[in-house]
């Protein structure tokens, strides 16, 4: 169980990299913003095997939470990106 | 049995999350980027809430996680369809190796009106009438 938990931890943070580095060079502003979508769901992924190697049940409210901020910075990029953001870069 | 069955679903949702950030860096354009993103984060983050359901297996954890599942199942697609539609607008340049985009020629940007490409004069005079399908 235990290496499995590391294996997939491991996987997990070397995604997490690769969308850094996505953040980082994204040509434009939609780019950073799939980016930090994927980041939140990728850790809410993070959490739950957390959850499972601490026996923490109490962890997946953060999750939840997690779930619900995304959502709602999604929805208010969009709205900036559509109202007013910069338009040429 | 049930400890082969988690291992089994905490692996492959890993190695799903993996694929989506592995296609968020390769991919050419935002629209396939977020074909890339969407699908399989969402399927990997379901896949490693099925092994917390089944690691806890009592009633308030398992109502926890399949309302996470359920979440984020229904709000994935409305803030890919958000993003997509900001990125639309502001300009987003589309892979040179696209092939067809049916919303270009229908579209105006400025007034935000969508042509069905059958618009005479014959069909702008026409009033309904009661023996028209609805």
């Amino acid at each position: 169980m235990s290496t499995v938990i590391l294996l997939s931890l491991v996987l997990m943070t070397l995604a997490l990299c690769l969308v850094f580095a996505r953040l980082f060079i994204g040509p434009s502003l939609t780019d950073r913003v799939v980016a930090l979508e994927l980041f939140s769901s990728m850790i809410v992924g993070i959490i739950g095997v957390v959850a499972i190697a601490t026996d923490v049940p109490s962890l997946l409210d953060v999750a939840i939470v997690l779930a619900l901020m995304a959502f709602m910075a999604a929805i208010g990029f969009a709205r900036f990106l559509e109202r007013g953001g910069p338009r040429d870069d | 049995m049930i400890e082969f069955v988690k291992q089994g679903l905490i692996l492959s949702g890993a190695i799903f999350m993996f694929l989506a950030s592995l296609g968020l860096l390769r991919l050419p354009d935002l629209l396939t980027r977020m074909h890339a993103t969407t699908k399989a984060a969402t399927l990997g983050a379901t896949l490693i809430m099925l092994a917390v359901a089944l690691h806890f297996a009592d009633v308030a954890m398992v109502t926890r996680a399949f309302a996470i599942i359920i979440f984020i199942m229904m709000t994935a697609p409305v803030a890919a369809h958000v993003i997509g539609r900001a990125g639309y607008f502001v300009g987003a340049k589309l892979w040179s190796g696209t092939v067809k985009d049916e919303l270009r020629p229908n579209y105006d940007p400025l007034t935000h009106e969508l042509k069905s490409g059958q618009e005479t004069a014959a069909n702008a005079a026409r009033q309904p009438r009661d023996d028209d399908a609805d």
